[in-house]
């Protein structure tokens, strides 16, 4: 019989069972394949939030997003912010590095009308926040924020979304959503988004509650408690609606269940 | 140093003192900031008309009663549809100037199509002027800020203590006085009649009123005009003036009594 001899140098193997990654342990090293792992775990951390869908028409931009909560004696954790009259945003990620964001976000915007007396252009706003979390990936010691955002804004050149990412990076879009499961809500809005530029803005919502509502686990339906809409647009200044106020809309649904099964990612800090 | 220090002695400095008087300025001692000024532009006029707004200054610049700097330009245009008219201290408005220049530069390299319109460059300005005289350091100016945006008028007034008000015709100076109310009666309530000919005949009516009672105006003066084709300055040019008169005043001229 044949002995098992120990590894000559238990030193690999100690490595290999501290660290999953040798290249993973802060945000100022590169991996041999050319990735920065923290900033990609921070990716992941917007994909452990629920999900939050936004669109927009010619005249509005929207944003619907599924709440959580830890349980049947909690509240539902809130997720959308407005941060003016023409600008609000959802969050999928950690709630509080959200709040640090549309703190800031909102300084902004009141300097805007302090010193122009001009509502903040979106893009500005944007560009603003993902010039502060393109820092955090390039200092020692610090941390991406672990959370993504859906700005939705109505400015002169009328109404814009985008999506912001803990990497820094921000993109303009049709329609988008973010957050668990947010690629069945994807898939829904791919197939519609052409139309979405001359919808009404009922039309548009209930767009939104059916891409939503793709991204809901088998046995769960949205309702007045779980979901929120932020709606901006033209001679509309952002408002969220949810409790009783948004049956209207629910009752635009379709009936039959969209929604497909599938793992679920739960968390106990993200929303 | 010396540790066996007298502070009732008047011999030596004290090192240790408190007095705001001998106390430097970054100690927080007492500093003299309010300026007076020096290079003085007198009266501007702006009134709003059928396509846009219209400004008016003449060209001098005052060394107190000497006409110091007779071809100073007092209109200057801010982005492509805005104007502004300064009276006040010279100095002080080649720095906004700058200042407001700079602004536009770094909107401009934003690149995202947002334009500062008008309402905007006033609000800028207003705040600017209100945060100096807090300083107790104003920018010794009256501007007249007049634009036309988006089929929109803009006329509006801020001074150095940073107080505002937006009217459809505005004047500084001596003119607030001898022009405005010429001006009010032939703009208020017909705003959107007042041809441009209209305009320019009024304005250079009042400059000519100004010139024969401001010993501070001289017949050197310029129109700015505002519209949907942008900002326009003119070259300095005259009105004409009637003297003739004076033959029978006695006293007028180097004629003796």
């Amino acid at each position: 019989m044949k002995s098992i001899t120990p590894p000559s140098n238990n030193k690999g193997l100690y490595i290999g069972v501290l660290f999953r990654n040798q290249y993973d342990n802060d945000i100022c090293t590169w991996s041999p394949q050319g990735r920065i792992h923290q900033i990609e775990y921070a990716l992941e951390a917007v994909k452990q939030g629920s999900a939050a869908v936004g669109l927009r028409s010619k005249t509005h931009a929207i944003l619907l997003v599924l709440k959580r909560s830890s349980g049947d004696l909690s509240s539902y954790q809130k997720k959308i912010i407005k941060i003016d009259d023409h600008i609000g945003i959802a969050i999928a990620g950690l709630t509080s590095d959200a709040r640090v964001l549309s703190n800031f976000m909102r300084t902004q915007a009141m300097r805007s009308k302090m010193l122009f007396n001009r509502p903040l252009p979106v893009y500005r706003i944007v560009s603003a926040i993902g010039d502060k979390a393109q820092t955090n990936t390039q200092h020692y010691g610090g941390r991406p924020y672990g959370v993504g955002l859906l700005i939705v804004g109505y400015d002169e050149k009328g109404p814009h979304l985008y999506e912001f990412a803990p990497s820094g990076n921000f993109f303009e879009y049709y329609a988008m959503s973010i957050g668990a499961r947010s690629q069945s809500a994807k898939t829904y809005l791919e197939k519609h988004y052409e139309s979405f530029a001359d919808a009404t803005l009922d039309e548009l919502v209930r767009h939104g509650l059916h891409a939503l509502r793709d991204t809901l686990q088998q046995d769960k339906e949205i309702d007045t408690q779980n979901c929120s809409v932020g709606v901006v647009g033209e001679d509309q200044k952002f408002e969220t609606i949810e409790g009783d106020r948004l049956q209207r809309y629910l009752d635009l649904l379709d009936g039959g269940d969209t929604g497909q099964g599938g793992e679920t990612v739960e968390s106990m800090d993200t929303e | 140093m010396e540790w066996n220090f007298d502070p009732f002695s008047n011999n030596s400095f004290n090192h240790y003192g408190n007095n705001p008087i001998n106390a430097s300025h970054s100690a927080g001692g007492i500093i003299q900031r309010t300026q007076s000024p020096k290079v003085w532009g007198g009266t501007t006029l702006g009134v709003v008309y059928q396509d846009g707004v219209m400004l008016a200054a003449d060209t001098l610049g005052s060394w107190g009663q000497l006409a110091r700097y007779r071809k100073e330009e007092r209109l200057y245009p801010v982005g492509n549809f805005t104007a502004i008219a300064y009276a006040g201290d010279m100095s002080d408005f080649q720095y906004t100037k700058h200042m407001l220049d700079s602004l536009m530069i770094k909107e401009y390299y934003i690149n995202d199509d947002h334009v500062l319109s008008t309402p905007h460059v006033y609000e800028y300005l207003s705040r600017v002027m209100y945060h100096r005289r807090t300083k107790m350091d104003p920018l010794w100016n009256t501007f007249i800020v007049g634009g036309y945006n988006n089929g929109e008028r803009f006329l509006g007034y801020v001074d150095l203590l940073g107080t505002t008000y937006q009217s459809s015709a505005i004047s500084t100076g001596l003119g607030a006085y001898y022009a405005q109310p010429i001006l009010r009666k032939a703009v208020e309530g017909r705003e959107g009649l007042l041809t441009e000919a209209e305009a320019i005949e009024l304005l250079n009516s009042c400059m000519r009123v100004l010139f024969y009672r401001d010993c501070k105006v001289i017949n050197s003066i310029q129109r700015a005009k505002v519209t949907a084709a942008g900002v326009e300055i003119t070259e300095p040019y005259s009105v004409s003036s009637e003297w003739g008169f004076g033959e029978g005043v006695r006293g007028f001229g180097s004629q003796k009594q």
